[in-house]
Parts: structure tokens; C-alpha cells; sequence
């Protein structure tokens, strides 16, 4: 039976994760448990990790710190013990190696990047980049996007987004006044800007790959 | 490229929707959550629940109701009317809610709005103002249902309430409120153009027409109606591929996006 941690620390709406990876198992007939927790023997014994965040980056990543260990029992639990991990749009963006919200802050550093505040070419379009937009694949095939359409969409809402500095992270952009990063990967990691949780059906699949996911 | 959303409202009194209408193979036109999974269906873009509950007693009621459509609906869910308090909307997000939507307690405390922009990110902010058209050119913002003149007026208000972190701007025309004439477009499109953070129209909606007037005339990123779509006259789907057909920019309802 898998065990998924949600990881809580405070921010996100965590209980529509949680029912949206349990449909997914349903869906994928995956027998497993979803526990939204920060307790680190859990996190430790968990087979998948998924960490969310909404709010500011370095709110989100003080939130992390509060909690005692929380941070190195993920860091381990990524480079040591090699577990697939995925971030959700503010935990997407702590995957990367510093976010410039409110002065800068470092991040896990496991996707080489940084987060900054979005700026369309287009001054009409308004921040926060907020609903439906279309996925654009890069260029190689990622098994988290099995059997998701290109062009196909998914729900944003964010004003900073990640820039990587290794193209090779990048795996989806959409166009909001120039190519924005929906999805980064590295490794065992991989994350969203987009909320897979609120996506419905594109979501649902995207969060049934990762369970299937053996990076 | 982002999409116009189209936002389905579910009055709800004391748990129940108001005025439920029976879709085919709807068990129980009345439960909140039945209505829900018919539009997360038929591809709402987002879920608004307007709790319009009076009696203190029951307030309770919406928690429950939006616990049980975050089970079952993966679309953002956002829960309006009397939130007063960060209490309230700790306990709303906490039983699922993505977004809150703050009328009244803003006019009163607009401090309000940045305390919750900052506690819990403007993301999830959403500013009701209700206004009508005092003269030409000019939008009063009013409250008790319309009935009540404020002084403010509603393009400086939206701004201000951008600045203070809002995420969104919930506009409804209350000139136009349950008239089925449409939306106030120059209301509409005067507080589009002057913020930043996106505007959802919403009052007065009676056509599918009057969705497009509110996109393409008022500016809009995004329509919010009730009873076209409650009381059966439209499903979402049939609003969506109307809105393509007049050249709207909006999800299609029909696109098959995951295969195997």
C-alpha cells in the first residue's frame, strides 16, 4: 500500500489536495493513504511526498523552518533516500534555489532556478495571472504528462513565477505576455505552478502519473 | 493563453440552495454539493457559493457544505457572504474553500483587507463591491442589497482595494441585479481598465448575450451568473460554446484534453 505525505505546514488548501490524489488512486486503482502531516516519521516511512504552498515565498518558507527537522527531513528524503516529490505552485517554487518576494530568500535548490515576479510584455494583462491557460510542452517527453493533450488546461494562480537556469528543468510553459514555467523537473522532483488539485480532469491525470511515477 | 471564466453562483440558505431546480438525474435539487458536481461537469471554470444565511444559528451550515464539495469538485471553490473576521476565513479555507470573498466587512473596516491579504495571501482575497450608476460616468458603490448609499465611489474603491491586496475585484451591478437586462457595461469596463487584478462581472446576467457584452464591452476577466444557469435555462457548456462562437476566449467545453 503507498503512503503519500501531504506535507502541512500551514499553508495551502491541503484537504483539496488530499481528496484529489484520493480520486486519483481511485481512478488508477492505486491502493494507498494520503496523510496531510508534518510529522517526520511519517514523511521519513512515506513512499511519495507532495508539498503545497499558497501565499508569499518566504512566508511559506519560514513556515517550513518553524516546524523543527521539516526542512531536513525533506532535503533527505529528496537527495538521500531519493523519494518523488512534487511541489504545488508556492511549493513549486521553494524547489528551486531562491525567490525574490519580499527581499530574497532561499529555496531547497533541488530544480536550478529562481522566482520572480512576472512581467507580461502585454501591460493590459493583470497580475495575479489568475485561470485556465493552455500547457505547452518542452521539448522532451516527461512521464508526468502521459496522456495529457499539448494545449491542453490547467488552473493558475500566482504573481512570481520560476525561471530555471538549467533549461533542461523546464519541463511546460504557458504564454501570458511571454512563456511563463507551469512545470519544472529534476530528478525525483517535479513541480507545478498550476494547482493539479483544482485542474479536474487534466489535474486528476497529472497527479495520477505522478503516483505512477518511478524516476 | 489564460481564459475568460465563466462562474457559475449557488445561493445558499441555511445549507440549502435557494430556488433548487431539478437537472435531469438529480437526486436532490436542493444539496448544495449535487448542484456543484453538475457544473464542475458540465466545465465550470471556477464555483462560487453565496452564503446568504441570516440566522446566527445556522452560519455554520455553509462549512459543511463546502467540506463536502471540495470531496467531490476539483475546480476552485469560492465562498462569499459574511465574512467578517479572519476566523471565518481561516475556517472556510480550512474546510476547502480556495478563495473568500469579503463584501460588507471592507466597506466597514478596509483595514480588513489587508490584515487577510497578508495573512493569507492575496491569492485567495476576493473583494465584493456592489455599485450602481449615479451619473453618467460616475458608479456609487451601495449596500443592503442596494437599498443603501455609501458616498463611495467604485472605480477609487477598487483601486484601493487592489492596493490593499486584494486578488480580485467580484463586481456586481446592483442597478442590474435579478433585472435579466444584463450587466451596467460602463461600471463594468470603468473598473476593468483602472486596476490591475482581474474583475469578475456579475448582476443582471439574463442572456448568454449579456456574457459576451460583459467580456468583450465590459472588460471583464471573468462572468458570474445564478439563475440563467440555476434555474436550467443554459448549462455552462451551452454559455461556453456560445461565447466561442462569438470569437470569446473561453475554455471549450467539448475538448477531450487526456487520452488513455
Amino acid at each position: 500500500m503507498m503512503e503519500i505525505s501531504v506535507v502541512d505546514y500551514g499553508s495551502g488548501n491541503l484537504r483539496s489536495v488530499a481528496k484529489a490524489i484520493e480520486r486519483s488512486m481511485a481512478e488508477a486503482d492505486i491502493l494507498g493513504q494520503v496523510r496531510v502531516t508534518a510529522d517526520r516519521g511519517h514523511i521519513q516511512n512515506s513512499d511519495r511526498i507532495v508539498l503545497p504552498g499558497v501565499g508569499a515565498f518566504a512566508d511559506c518558507q519560514a513556515g517550513i523552518r518553524a516546524i523543527p527537522g521539516l526542512w531536513q527531513v525533506l532535503d533527505d528524503a529528496v537527495k538521500i533516500q531519493g523519494k518523488p516529490l512534487l511541489g504545488i505552485c508556492v511549493g513549486m517554487q521553494l524547489l528551486s534555489e531562491v525567490g525574490h518576494e519580499f527581499g530574497d530568500t532561499p529555496g531547497f535548490g533541488w530544480v536550478k532556478g529562481e522566482v520572480r515576479m512576472i512581467s507580461p510584455s502585454d501591460k493590459r494583462l493583470k497580475i495575479p495571472h489568475m485561470g485556465w491557460n493552455n500547457l505547452i510542452f518542452c521539448d522532451q517527453p516527461h512521464p508526468l504528462l502521459d496522456g495529457i493533450k499539448e494545449g491542453a488546461h490547467a488552473y493558475f494562480v500566482h504573481s512570481f513565477a520560476f525561471q530555471c537556469t538549467n533549461p533542461a528543468g523546464q519541463l511546460v510553459s504557458v504564454d501570458y505576455g511571454g512563456p511563463i514555467t507551469a512545470a519544472v523537473g529534476q530528478g525525483n522532483v517535479v513541480g507545478t505552478q498550476f494547482h493539479p488539485e483544482k485542474s479536474q480532469a487534466v489535474g486528476l491525470r497529472f497527479l495520477t502519473n505522478f503516483l505512477k511515477w518511478k524516476p | 493563453m489564460l481564459k475568460t471564466r465563466i462562474i457559475p453562483c449557488l445561493d445558499v440558505n441555511n445549507g440549502r440552495v435557494v430556488k433548487g431546480v431539478n437537472f435531469v438525474n438529480l437526486v436532490d435539487a436542493g444539496d448544495p454539493v449535487e448542484q456543484a458536481k453538475v457544473y464542475d461537469a458540465q466545465g465550470a471554470d471556477e464555483l462560487t457559493f453565496l452564503d446568504i444565511t441570516a440566522s446566527f444559528d445556522n452560519r455554520d451550515t455553509i462549512y459543511d457544505v463546502v467540506n463536502k464539495a471540495a470531496e467531490q469538485c476539483f475546480m476552485p471553490v469560492t465562498v462569499g457572504g459574511g465574512v467578517r473576521t479572519t476566523e471565518d476565513i481561516r475556517k472556510l479555507l480550512l474546510a476547502g474553500a480556495d478563495k473568500v470573498s469579503i463584501n460588507t466587512a471592507a466597506i466597514h473596516n478596509p483595514e480588513f483587507v489587508r490584515e487577510a491579504a497578508q495573512k493569507f495571501g492575496a491569492q485567495c482575497i476576493v473583494v465584493a463591491i456592489d455599485a450602481k450608476s449615479t451619473l453618467a460616468d460616475k458608479f456609487e458603490i451601495f449596500t443592503h442589497g442596494g437599498r443603501k448609499e455609501t458616498g463611495i465611489d467604485a472605480v477609487e474603491w477598487a483601486k484601493r482595494m487592489a492596493d490593499y491586496g486584494a486578488g480580485e475585484i467580484l463586481l456586481t451591478s446592483m442597478d442590474r441585479d435579478g433585472t435579466k437586462q444584463g450587466f451596467n457595461i460602463p461600471l463594468t469596463r470603468a473598473v476593468s481598465d483602472a486596476i490591475n487584478i482581474p474583475v469578475i462581472a456579475s448582476g443582471g446576467v439574463g442572456s448568454l448575450d449579456h456574457l459576451y457584452e460583459g467580456i468583450a464591452n465590459g472588460h471583464a476577466s471573468a462572468v458570474l451568473a445564478a439563475s440563467i444557469f440555476h434555474f436550467g435555462s443554459f448549462t455552462i457548456a451551452e454559455a461556453k460554446q456560445y461565447l466561442l462562437s462569438r470569437g470569446a476566449n473561453v475554455r471549450d467545453p467539448n475538448a477531450q484534453e487526456t487520452e488513455g
